[in-house]
Protein backbone atom coordinates (compact mmCIF):
# COMPACT_ATOMS: atom_id res chain seq x y z
CA UNK A 1 0.00 0.00 0.00
CA UNK A 2 3.03 2.23 -0.40
CA UNK A 3 1.44 3.68 -3.53
CA UNK A 4 -1.01 5.79 -1.52
CA UNK A 5 -0.84 9.49 -0.74
CA UNK A 6 -2.82 11.42 1.88
CA UNK A 7 -5.33 14.21 1.27
CA UNK A 8 -4.62 16.82 3.93
CA UNK A 9 -6.83 19.61 2.65
CA UNK A 10 -9.62 20.34 0.20
CA UNK A 11 -11.02 23.66 -0.97
CA UNK A 12 -13.39 25.07 -3.58
CA UNK A 13 -14.52 28.45 -4.79
CA UNK A 14 -18.31 28.17 -5.29
CA UNK A 15 -19.37 27.42 -8.89
CA UNK A 16 -21.31 30.10 -10.77
CA UNK A 17 -21.04 32.75 -13.46
CA UNK A 18 -19.09 35.24 -11.40
CA UNK A 19 -17.27 36.84 -14.30
CA UNK A 20 -13.96 37.15 -12.46
CA UNK A 21 -10.54 36.06 -13.76
CA UNK A 22 -9.84 32.34 -13.22
CA UNK A 23 -6.81 33.00 -11.01
CA UNK A 24 -9.06 34.49 -8.34
CA UNK A 25 -11.09 31.27 -8.10
CA UNK A 26 -7.96 29.11 -7.97
CA UNK A 27 -6.35 31.19 -5.25
CA UNK A 28 -9.53 31.12 -3.14
CA UNK A 29 -9.71 27.33 -3.50
CA UNK A 30 -6.00 26.91 -2.73
CA UNK A 31 -6.18 29.10 0.37
CA UNK A 32 -9.18 27.12 1.65
CA UNK A 33 -7.33 23.84 1.04
CA UNK A 34 -4.21 25.16 2.77
CA UNK A 35 -6.22 26.35 5.79
CA UNK A 36 -8.03 22.99 5.89
CA UNK A 37 -4.70 21.13 5.88
CA UNK A 38 -2.95 23.31 8.44
CA UNK A 39 0.16 23.20 6.22
CA UNK A 40 1.95 26.56 5.77
CA UNK A 41 2.17 27.66 2.10
CA UNK A 42 5.97 27.80 2.38
CA UNK A 43 6.04 24.05 3.09
CA UNK A 44 4.38 23.18 -0.24
CA UNK A 45 7.22 22.14 -2.56
CA UNK A 46 5.27 21.26 -5.72
CA UNK A 47 2.43 23.16 -7.38
CA UNK A 48 0.53 21.11 -9.93
CA UNK A 49 -1.91 23.18 -11.98
CA UNK A 50 -4.71 22.03 -14.27
CA UNK A 51 -4.64 24.25 -17.35
CA UNK A 52 -7.44 26.30 -18.85
CA UNK A 53 -7.25 27.08 -22.56
CA UNK A 54 -9.84 29.85 -22.50
CA UNK A 55 -8.22 32.48 -20.33
CA UNK A 56 -5.09 33.38 -22.29
CA UNK A 57 -1.46 32.52 -21.65
CA UNK A 58 -1.66 32.42 -17.82
CA UNK A 59 -4.07 29.50 -18.22
CA UNK A 60 -1.55 27.49 -20.29
CA UNK A 61 1.01 27.73 -17.49
CA UNK A 62 -1.52 27.36 -14.67
CA UNK A 63 0.97 25.83 -12.22
CA UNK A 64 3.27 28.84 -12.40
CA UNK A 65 0.35 31.28 -12.50
CA UNK A 66 -1.14 29.97 -9.25
CA UNK A 67 2.31 29.71 -7.59
CA UNK A 68 2.96 33.36 -8.42
CA UNK A 69 -0.48 34.45 -7.23
CA UNK A 70 -0.03 32.66 -3.91
CA UNK A 71 3.46 34.19 -3.62
CA UNK A 72 6.64 32.77 -5.16
CA UNK A 73 8.36 30.63 -2.56
CA UNK A 74 10.63 28.49 -4.75
CA UNK A 75 8.40 25.44 -5.23
CA UNK A 76 8.61 23.38 -8.42
CA UNK A 77 5.70 23.79 -10.82
CA UNK A 78 3.85 21.65 -13.36
CA UNK A 79 0.86 22.16 -15.66
CA UNK A 80 -1.42 19.45 -17.08
CA UNK A 81 -4.08 19.68 -19.75
CA UNK A 82 -6.51 16.89 -20.59
CA UNK A 83 -9.83 18.71 -20.98
CA UNK A 84 -12.16 17.57 -18.15
CA UNK A 85 -9.57 15.06 -16.93
CA UNK A 86 -6.95 17.83 -16.42
CA UNK A 87 -7.40 17.86 -12.64
CA UNK A 88 -6.77 14.11 -12.40
CA UNK A 89 -3.63 14.36 -14.49
CA UNK A 90 -2.40 17.23 -12.33
CA UNK A 91 -3.13 15.07 -9.28
CA UNK A 92 -1.28 12.14 -10.88
CA UNK A 93 1.77 14.39 -11.43
CA UNK A 94 1.73 15.34 -7.74
CA UNK A 95 1.40 11.72 -6.68
CA UNK A 96 4.38 10.69 -8.82
CA UNK A 97 6.48 13.49 -7.33
CA UNK A 98 5.51 12.50 -3.77
CA UNK A 99 5.92 8.73 -4.25
CA UNK A 100 9.34 9.24 -5.86
CA UNK A 101 10.40 11.03 -2.70
CA UNK A 102 11.07 14.31 -4.52
CA UNK A 103 8.67 16.24 -2.27
CA UNK A 104 6.49 15.73 0.82
CA UNK A 105 3.60 18.11 0.17
CA UNK A 106 1.99 19.33 -3.04
CA UNK A 107 -0.81 21.69 -4.03
CA UNK A 108 -3.05 20.58 -6.89
CA UNK A 109 -5.30 23.31 -8.25
CA UNK A 110 -7.54 24.05 -11.22
CA UNK A 111 -9.89 26.91 -12.06
CA UNK A 112 -11.78 28.27 -15.03
CA UNK A 113 -13.74 31.23 -16.30
CA UNK A 114 -16.08 30.12 -19.07
CA UNK A 115 -17.18 32.19 -22.04
CA UNK A 116 -20.84 32.56 -23.00
CA UNK A 117 -22.50 30.10 -25.43
CA UNK A 118 -21.00 27.21 -27.39
CA UNK A 119 -17.29 26.47 -27.28
CA UNK A 120 -16.61 26.94 -30.99
CA UNK A 121 -13.45 25.64 -32.72
CA UNK A 122 -10.79 27.80 -34.40
CA UNK A 123 -11.88 29.41 -37.69
CA UNK A 124 -10.88 28.74 -41.32
CA UNK A 125 -11.23 25.65 -43.56
CA UNK A 126 -9.51 22.96 -41.48
CA UNK A 127 -10.77 19.45 -42.38
CA UNK A 128 -7.73 17.87 -40.67
CA UNK A 129 -9.18 18.91 -37.27
CA UNK A 130 -11.99 16.55 -36.22
CA UNK A 131 -13.39 19.22 -33.91
CA UNK A 132 -13.76 21.60 -36.88
CA UNK A 133 -15.27 18.86 -39.08
CA UNK A 134 -18.01 17.88 -36.69
CA UNK A 135 -19.18 21.44 -36.05
CA UNK A 136 -19.09 22.12 -39.82
CA UNK A 137 -21.36 19.11 -40.37
CA UNK A 138 -23.69 20.12 -37.53
CA UNK A 139 -22.56 17.76 -34.75
CA UNK A 140 -22.36 19.48 -31.33
CA UNK A 141 -21.54 18.13 -27.86
CA UNK A 142 -25.21 17.35 -27.06
CA UNK A 143 -25.31 15.22 -30.24
CA UNK A 144 -23.02 12.63 -28.63
CA UNK A 145 -24.99 12.68 -25.36
CA UNK A 146 -28.21 12.27 -27.35
CA UNK A 147 -26.79 9.27 -29.24
CA UNK A 148 -25.78 7.51 -26.02
CA UNK A 149 -29.13 8.28 -24.38
CA UNK A 150 -31.23 7.10 -27.31
CA UNK A 151 -29.22 3.88 -27.51
CA UNK A 152 -30.07 3.20 -23.84
CA UNK A 153 -33.76 3.68 -24.60
CA UNK A 154 -33.77 1.35 -27.61
CA UNK A 155 -31.52 -1.31 -26.04
CA UNK A 156 -32.42 -1.29 -22.33
CA UNK A 157 -35.86 0.31 -22.23
CA UNK A 158 -34.77 3.42 -20.30
CA UNK A 159 -37.43 6.14 -20.43
CA UNK A 160 -37.57 9.92 -20.50
CA UNK A 161 -38.93 9.69 -16.95
CA UNK A 162 -35.75 7.85 -15.89
CA UNK A 163 -33.54 10.60 -17.31
CA UNK A 164 -35.68 13.26 -15.63
CA UNK A 165 -35.43 11.33 -12.36
CA UNK A 166 -31.64 11.67 -12.45
CA UNK A 167 -32.02 15.46 -12.69
CA UNK A 168 -34.62 15.52 -9.91
CA UNK A 169 -32.38 13.39 -7.66
CA UNK A 170 -29.25 15.46 -8.28
CA UNK A 171 -31.09 18.77 -7.94
CA UNK A 172 -32.60 17.67 -4.61
CA UNK A 173 -29.23 16.83 -3.06
CA UNK A 174 -27.40 19.70 -4.78
CA UNK A 175 -29.88 22.13 -3.24
CA UNK A 176 -28.12 21.31 0.03
CA UNK A 177 -24.63 22.04 -1.32
CA UNK A 178 -23.52 25.64 -0.64
CA UNK A 179 -20.76 25.32 -3.28
CA UNK A 180 -23.15 24.35 -6.10
CA UNK A 181 -24.22 26.89 -8.72
CA UNK A 182 -27.83 25.71 -8.86
CA UNK A 183 -29.31 25.10 -5.41
CA UNK A 184 -32.88 24.56 -6.51
CA UNK A 185 -35.13 21.48 -6.54
CA UNK A 186 -36.92 20.51 -9.77
CA UNK A 187 -39.82 18.22 -10.56
CA UNK A 188 -40.12 15.64 -13.34
CA UNK A 189 -42.75 17.90 -14.92
CA UNK A 190 -40.34 20.84 -14.98
CA UNK A 191 -37.68 18.73 -16.71
CA UNK A 192 -40.27 17.49 -19.23
CA UNK A 193 -41.35 21.07 -19.94
CA UNK A 194 -37.84 22.28 -20.80
CA UNK A 195 -36.88 22.62 -24.47
CA UNK A 196 -35.68 19.62 -26.48
CA UNK A 197 -31.99 20.03 -27.41
CA UNK A 198 -30.77 16.67 -28.77
CA UNK A 199 -33.56 14.12 -28.68
CA UNK A 200 -34.22 12.50 -26.18
CA UNK A 201 -32.38 15.07 -24.07
CA UNK A 202 -33.88 18.36 -22.98
CA UNK A 203 -32.23 21.51 -21.74
CA UNK A 204 -32.49 20.31 -18.13
CA UNK A 205 -30.92 16.94 -18.98
CA UNK A 206 -27.70 18.62 -20.13
CA UNK A 207 -25.17 20.36 -17.91
CA UNK A 208 -24.16 23.99 -18.27
CA UNK A 209 -20.64 25.47 -18.16
CA UNK A 210 -19.59 27.38 -15.06
CA UNK A 211 -16.82 29.34 -13.41
CA UNK A 212 -15.21 27.61 -10.45
CA UNK A 213 -12.02 26.54 -8.73
CA UNK A 214 -10.96 23.48 -6.72
CA UNK A 215 -7.77 22.55 -4.88
CA UNK A 216 -6.22 19.76 -2.85
CA UNK A 217 -3.24 19.62 -0.51
CA UNK A 218 -1.73 16.13 -0.79
CA UNK A 219 1.27 14.58 0.94
CA UNK A 220 3.18 11.40 1.60
CA UNK A 221 1.59 9.11 4.18
CA UNK A 222 4.73 9.57 6.36
CA UNK A 223 4.31 13.35 6.31
CA UNK A 224 0.62 13.03 7.20
CA UNK A 225 1.52 10.83 10.18
CA UNK A 226 4.25 13.25 11.23
CA UNK A 227 1.76 16.12 11.51
CA UNK A 228 -0.81 13.94 13.30
CA UNK A 229 -3.05 13.30 10.28
CA UNK A 230 -2.28 9.63 9.71
CA UNK A 231 -6.00 8.90 9.42
CA UNK A 232 -6.59 11.41 6.60
CA UNK A 233 -8.40 10.08 3.50
CA UNK A 234 -6.00 8.60 0.96
CA UNK A 235 -5.78 8.52 -2.80
CA UNK A 236 -5.73 4.77 -3.50
CA UNK A 237 -5.83 4.93 -7.29
CA UNK A 238 -5.65 7.33 -10.22
CA UNK A 239 -6.48 5.79 -13.57
CA UNK A 240 -6.06 7.60 -16.88
CA UNK A 241 -5.81 4.59 -19.21
CA UNK A 242 -6.87 4.83 -22.84
CA UNK A 243 -9.25 2.36 -24.44
CA UNK A 244 -7.73 -0.32 -26.67
CA UNK A 245 -7.98 -0.40 -30.44
CA UNK A 246 -10.54 -0.78 -31.94
CA UNK A 247 -13.05 1.04 -29.77
CA UNK A 248 -16.60 0.71 -31.07
CA UNK A 249 -18.02 3.81 -29.36
CA UNK A 250 -18.05 7.08 -31.28
CA UNK A 251 -16.46 9.67 -29.01
CA UNK A 252 -16.48 13.44 -29.06
CA UNK A 253 -15.20 15.06 -31.28
CA UNK A 254 -14.71 12.22 -33.80
CA UNK A 255 -17.06 11.76 -36.76
CA UNK A 256 -16.33 8.02 -37.00
CA UNK A 257 -15.03 5.21 -34.80
CA UNK A 258 -11.98 3.05 -35.33
CA UNK A 259 -12.45 0.24 -37.81
CA UNK A 260 -12.39 -3.17 -36.19
CA UNK A 261 -12.08 -4.93 -39.56
CA UNK A 262 -8.51 -6.10 -38.86
CA UNK A 263 -7.92 -5.85 -35.10
CA UNK A 264 -11.33 -7.10 -33.94
CA UNK A 265 -13.71 -5.16 -31.77
CA UNK A 266 -12.64 -4.20 -28.28
CA UNK A 267 -15.92 -4.31 -26.45
CA UNK A 268 -14.93 -1.94 -23.68
CA UNK A 269 -14.89 1.79 -24.30
CA UNK A 270 -12.53 4.01 -22.31
CA UNK A 271 -15.43 4.62 -19.93
CA UNK A 272 -15.34 1.01 -18.84
CA UNK A 273 -11.55 0.55 -19.11
CA UNK A 274 -10.72 3.37 -16.72
CA UNK A 275 -12.50 2.04 -13.60
CA UNK A 276 -11.06 -1.45 -14.09
CA UNK A 277 -7.54 -0.10 -13.82
CA UNK A 278 -8.57 2.03 -10.81
CA UNK A 279 -10.06 -0.97 -8.98
CA UNK A 280 -6.98 -3.06 -9.75
CA UNK A 281 -4.62 -0.33 -8.55
CA UNK A 282 -6.58 0.16 -5.31
CA UNK A 283 -6.88 -3.58 -4.75
CA UNK A 284 -10.65 -3.35 -4.27
CA UNK A 285 -13.80 -4.06 -6.25
CA UNK A 286 -17.11 -2.32 -7.01
CA UNK A 287 -18.67 -4.05 -3.97
CA UNK A 288 -16.39 -1.98 -1.71
CA UNK A 289 -17.61 1.40 -3.01
CA UNK A 290 -19.65 3.58 -0.62
CA UNK A 291 -20.38 6.39 -3.09
CA UNK A 292 -19.48 7.60 -6.57
CA UNK A 293 -19.05 11.01 -8.19
CA UNK A 294 -19.54 10.61 -11.93
CA UNK A 295 -19.51 12.96 -14.89
CA UNK A 296 -23.20 13.61 -15.59
CA UNK A 297 -22.69 15.77 -18.67
CA UNK A 298 -26.18 14.50 -19.35
CA UNK A 299 -28.67 12.75 -17.09
CA UNK A 300 -28.50 9.59 -19.22
CA UNK A 301 -24.70 9.58 -19.04
CA UNK A 302 -24.89 9.14 -15.25
CA UNK A 303 -26.61 5.81 -15.93
CA UNK A 304 -23.88 4.77 -18.40
CA UNK A 305 -21.20 5.58 -15.82
CA UNK A 306 -22.95 3.55 -13.11
CA UNK A 307 -22.64 0.51 -15.36
CA UNK A 308 -19.10 1.36 -16.48
CA UNK A 309 -18.10 1.51 -12.79
CA UNK A 310 -19.66 -1.99 -12.41
CA UNK A 311 -22.07 -0.66 -9.77
CA UNK A 312 -24.88 -2.28 -11.80
CA UNK A 313 -24.91 -4.87 -14.59
CA UNK A 314 -25.08 -3.42 -18.12
CA UNK A 315 -28.54 -2.06 -18.82
CA UNK A 316 -29.70 -2.10 -15.19
CA UNK A 317 -28.66 1.33 -13.88
CA UNK A 318 -32.14 2.76 -14.40
CA UNK A 319 -33.56 0.07 -12.13
CA UNK A 320 -31.07 1.07 -9.43
CA UNK A 321 -32.24 4.67 -9.85
CA UNK A 322 -35.93 3.69 -9.69
CA UNK A 323 -35.25 1.75 -6.47
CA UNK A 324 -33.75 4.88 -4.91
CA UNK A 325 -30.43 3.06 -4.52
CA UNK A 326 -28.43 5.92 -6.07
CA UNK A 327 -29.90 8.61 -3.79
CA UNK A 328 -28.23 9.65 -0.54
CA UNK A 329 -29.63 7.15 1.95
CA UNK A 330 -29.72 4.45 -0.75
CA UNK A 331 -27.35 1.52 -1.26
CA UNK A 332 -24.86 3.28 -3.51
CA UNK A 333 -25.33 7.07 -3.66
CA UNK A 334 -24.20 8.63 -6.95
CA UNK A 335 -23.37 12.33 -7.18
CA UNK A 336 -24.06 13.20 -3.55
CA UNK A 337 -22.54 16.60 -4.37
CA UNK A 338 -25.39 17.26 -6.81
CA UNK A 339 -23.10 16.47 -9.74
CA UNK A 340 -22.65 18.51 -12.89
CA UNK A 341 -26.43 18.97 -12.94
CA UNK A 342 -26.03 21.40 -10.04
CA UNK A 343 -22.49 22.62 -10.66
CA UNK A 344 -22.14 23.01 -14.41
CA UNK A 345 -18.80 22.13 -15.87
CA UNK A 346 -15.71 24.16 -14.90
CA UNK A 347 -13.36 22.04 -16.99
CA UNK A 348 -9.96 22.09 -15.21
CA UNK A 349 -11.53 22.22 -11.75
CA UNK A 350 -14.18 19.54 -12.18
CA UNK A 351 -12.12 16.37 -11.60
CA UNK A 352 -10.60 17.97 -8.48
CA UNK A 353 -14.01 19.04 -7.17
CA UNK A 354 -15.09 15.39 -7.33
CA UNK A 355 -12.15 14.45 -5.08
CA UNK A 356 -12.97 17.36 -2.74
CA UNK A 357 -16.50 15.98 -2.30
CA UNK A 358 -15.18 12.48 -1.57
CA UNK A 359 -12.72 13.94 0.95
CA UNK A 360 -15.49 15.71 2.87
CA UNK A 361 -17.76 12.67 2.65
CA UNK A 362 -15.07 10.31 3.96
CA UNK A 363 -14.32 12.68 6.83
CA UNK A 364 -18.04 12.86 7.70
CA UNK A 365 -18.12 16.61 6.98
CA UNK A 366 -20.72 16.65 4.19
CA UNK A 367 -23.56 17.96 6.38
CA UNK A 368 -27.04 17.28 4.99
CA UNK A 369 -25.47 15.46 2.02
CA UNK A 370 -23.57 13.03 4.23
CA UNK A 371 -23.45 9.40 3.09
CA UNK A 372 -23.49 7.46 6.37
CA UNK A 373 -20.40 5.38 7.02
CA UNK A 374 -18.68 6.36 3.75
CA UNK A 375 -15.33 4.53 3.56
CA UNK A 376 -14.45 4.33 -0.15
CA UNK A 377 -15.41 6.66 -2.98
CA UNK A 378 -14.74 6.59 -6.71
CA UNK A 379 -14.80 9.35 -9.32
CA UNK A 380 -15.16 9.13 -13.07
CA UNK A 381 -14.88 11.81 -15.70
CA UNK A 382 -14.12 12.23 -19.35
CA UNK A 383 -11.77 14.28 -21.47
CA UNK A 384 -11.89 14.32 -25.26
CA UNK A 385 -10.93 11.77 -27.93
CA UNK A 386 -11.99 8.86 -25.72
CA UNK A 387 -9.92 9.39 -22.62
CA UNK A 388 -10.77 10.34 -19.09
CA UNK A 389 -9.92 9.50 -15.50
CA UNK A 390 -11.04 7.74 -12.37
CA UNK A 391 -9.80 8.34 -8.83
CA UNK A 392 -10.41 6.16 -5.76
CA UNK A 393 -10.32 7.75 -2.31
CA UNK A 394 -10.50 5.66 0.86
CA UNK A 395 -10.10 5.91 4.59
CA UNK B 1 -32.92 23.42 -55.84
CA UNK B 2 -30.99 26.37 -57.19
CA UNK B 3 -29.08 26.32 -60.43
CA UNK B 4 -25.72 26.68 -58.71
CA UNK B 5 -23.17 23.95 -59.44
CA UNK B 6 -22.79 21.19 -56.86
CA UNK B 7 -19.55 21.01 -54.89
CA UNK B 8 -18.51 18.81 -51.98
CA UNK B 9 -18.63 20.53 -48.58
CA UNK B 10 -15.30 18.82 -47.81
CA UNK B 11 -13.07 17.98 -50.78
CA UNK B 12 -12.35 14.32 -51.42
CA UNK B 13 -14.34 12.76 -48.58
CA UNK B 14 -16.99 11.17 -50.82
CA UNK B 15 -17.67 10.49 -54.49
CA UNK B 16 -19.95 12.93 -56.29
CA UNK B 17 -22.20 10.24 -57.75
CA UNK B 18 -25.61 11.67 -56.89
CA UNK B 19 -27.33 8.26 -57.16
CA UNK B 20 -24.92 5.83 -55.48
CA UNK B 21 -22.40 7.93 -53.56
CA UNK B 22 -19.66 6.39 -51.41
CA UNK B 23 -17.54 7.79 -48.62
CA UNK B 24 -13.86 7.68 -49.53
CA UNK B 25 -11.58 6.26 -46.87
CA UNK B 26 -8.28 4.46 -46.83
CA UNK B 27 -7.30 0.89 -46.05
CA UNK B 28 -3.99 -0.16 -44.54
CA UNK B 29 -2.17 -2.41 -47.04
CA UNK B 30 -0.54 -4.43 -44.26
CA UNK B 31 -3.33 -5.08 -41.74
CA UNK B 32 -6.53 -4.21 -43.61
CA UNK B 33 -7.83 -1.64 -41.12
CA UNK B 34 -10.10 0.99 -42.69
CA UNK B 35 -9.90 4.68 -41.90
CA UNK B 36 -12.44 7.44 -42.31
CA UNK B 37 -11.54 10.26 -42.51
CA UNK B 38 -8.60 9.07 -44.66
CA UNK B 39 -5.41 8.16 -42.88
CA UNK B 40 -2.43 7.73 -45.15
CA UNK B 41 0.75 8.27 -43.19
CA UNK B 42 0.45 6.02 -40.11
CA UNK B 43 -1.71 3.09 -39.05
CA UNK B 44 -3.53 3.43 -35.72
CA UNK B 45 -3.70 -0.33 -35.17
CA UNK B 46 -1.20 -0.82 -32.28
CA UNK B 47 -0.03 -4.09 -33.85
CA UNK B 48 0.84 -2.43 -37.17
CA UNK B 49 3.50 0.11 -38.18
CA UNK B 50 2.56 0.29 -41.84
CA UNK B 51 2.90 3.47 -43.87
CA UNK B 52 1.22 2.04 -47.00
CA UNK B 53 -2.43 2.80 -47.63
CA UNK B 54 -4.84 2.54 -50.53
CA UNK B 55 -7.82 4.77 -51.10
CA UNK B 56 -11.09 2.82 -50.98
CA UNK B 57 -14.80 3.51 -51.33
CA UNK B 58 -16.60 2.50 -48.13
CA UNK B 59 -19.83 0.51 -48.02
CA UNK B 60 -22.75 2.80 -48.68
CA UNK B 61 -25.19 0.88 -46.49
CA UNK B 62 -25.25 -0.01 -42.79
CA UNK B 63 -27.45 -0.17 -39.71
CA UNK B 64 -28.22 2.46 -37.07
CA UNK B 65 -26.02 2.32 -33.94
CA UNK B 66 -27.92 5.26 -32.48
CA UNK B 67 -29.59 8.53 -33.46
CA UNK B 68 -30.57 11.94 -32.16
CA UNK B 69 -31.34 15.39 -33.57
CA UNK B 70 -30.21 19.01 -33.44
CA UNK B 71 -32.99 21.30 -32.25
CA UNK B 72 -30.72 24.34 -31.92
CA UNK B 73 -28.47 25.99 -34.48
CA UNK B 74 -24.86 24.81 -34.07
CA UNK B 75 -22.11 27.45 -33.89
CA UNK B 76 -19.70 28.25 -36.76
CA UNK B 77 -18.24 26.81 -38.90
CA UNK B 78 -21.75 25.34 -39.39
CA UNK B 79 -23.66 27.42 -41.93
CA UNK B 80 -27.32 27.45 -40.95
CA UNK B 81 -30.35 28.12 -43.10
CA UNK B 82 -32.46 31.08 -42.00
CA UNK B 83 -34.72 30.18 -40.31
CA UNK B 84 -32.86 27.22 -38.83
CA UNK B 85 -34.38 23.83 -39.67
CA UNK B 86 -33.81 21.08 -37.06
CA UNK B 87 -32.39 17.84 -38.50
CA UNK B 88 -31.89 14.28 -37.29
CA UNK B 89 -28.42 12.73 -36.92
CA UNK B 90 -27.56 9.04 -37.16
CA UNK B 91 -24.51 6.98 -36.20
CA UNK B 92 -24.44 4.14 -38.72
CA UNK B 93 -22.48 0.92 -38.40
CA UNK B 94 -20.82 -0.32 -41.62
CA UNK B 95 -20.59 -4.10 -41.55
CA UNK B 96 -17.58 -4.78 -43.73
CA UNK B 97 -15.49 -1.92 -42.32
CA UNK B 98 -16.75 -2.52 -38.76
CA UNK B 99 -16.89 1.15 -38.01
CA UNK B 100 -19.55 3.69 -37.09
CA UNK B 101 -19.92 6.89 -39.14
CA UNK B 102 -21.92 9.93 -38.03
CA UNK B 103 -23.94 12.04 -40.40
CA UNK B 104 -27.08 14.09 -40.71
CA UNK B 105 -30.23 12.24 -41.73
CA UNK B 106 -31.94 13.43 -44.93
CA UNK B 107 -34.48 16.22 -44.69
CA UNK B 108 -38.00 15.05 -43.90
CA UNK B 109 -36.94 12.11 -41.70
CA UNK B 110 -37.14 12.70 -37.96
CA UNK B 111 -36.10 10.71 -34.88
CA UNK B 112 -39.62 9.27 -34.66
CA UNK B 113 -38.90 7.46 -37.97
CA UNK B 114 -35.65 5.87 -36.71
CA UNK B 115 -34.71 2.88 -34.54
CA UNK B 116 -31.46 1.23 -33.46
CA UNK B 117 -30.66 -1.51 -36.01
CA UNK B 118 -32.58 0.09 -38.89
CA UNK B 119 -30.95 -0.31 -42.36
CA UNK B 120 -29.68 2.97 -43.83
CA UNK B 121 -28.00 4.08 -47.03
CA UNK B 122 -25.69 6.93 -47.92
CA UNK B 123 -26.96 9.78 -50.10
CA UNK B 124 -25.74 13.27 -50.94
CA UNK B 125 -27.78 16.30 -49.90
CA UNK B 126 -27.25 20.03 -49.57
CA UNK B 127 -25.40 21.16 -46.46
CA UNK B 128 -25.56 24.87 -47.37
CA UNK B 129 -25.22 27.24 -50.29
CA UNK B 130 -22.58 29.90 -50.67
CA UNK B 131 -22.18 32.50 -53.41
CA UNK B 132 -20.73 30.12 -56.00
CA UNK B 133 -21.90 26.60 -55.15
CA UNK B 134 -24.42 24.37 -53.52
CA UNK B 135 -22.27 22.49 -51.01
CA UNK B 136 -23.34 18.88 -50.63
CA UNK B 137 -22.35 16.33 -48.01
CA UNK B 138 -23.16 12.75 -47.10
CA UNK B 139 -26.37 12.06 -45.21
CA UNK B 140 -28.09 8.89 -44.05
CA UNK B 141 -31.46 7.81 -45.41
CA UNK B 142 -33.66 4.88 -44.27
CA UNK B 143 -33.43 2.04 -46.80
CA UNK B 144 -37.07 1.13 -46.50
CA UNK B 145 -38.82 3.70 -48.67
CA UNK B 146 -41.55 3.97 -46.04
CA UNK B 147 -39.04 5.57 -43.62
CA UNK B 148 -39.01 8.75 -45.68
CA UNK B 149 -42.12 10.86 -45.85
ZN1 LIG C 1 -2.22 -1.35 -40.41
Amino acid sequence: MSQEIAILGAGMHPWGKWGKYFVEYGVAAAREALADSGVPWQDVRFVSGAATIRCGYPGYVAGATFAQALGWQGAEVNTSYAACASGSQALAAARTKILSGACDVALVVGADTTPKGFLAPAKGYRPEDPDWVRFYLGVTNPTYFGLYARRRMDLYGDTLEDFAAVKVKNAAIGSKNPRARYQKCFTTEEVAASAMVADPLRLMDICATSDGGAALIVSSVEYAKKIGKGDAPRIAAISTVTPTFASGVVEMPDIATDSAAAAGIEASSYRSSIPLKAYEEAGIGPEDISLAEVYDLSTALELDWIEDLRLAPRGEAAQLLRNGDTSVGGKIPVNASGGLACFGEAVPAQALSQVCELTWQLRGQAGERQVEGARVGITANQGLFGHGSSVIVKR
Amino acid sequence: MSAKPLAPAIDGWHTMDMHQPHLIGTRCIDCGTYFFPKQSSYCRNPACDSTDFEEVELSRTGTIWSYTNACYKPPEPFVAADPFEPYAIAAVQLEQEQMVVLGQVVAGVGVEDLKVGMPMELVLETLYEDEEDTKVTWKWKPRSASGAK
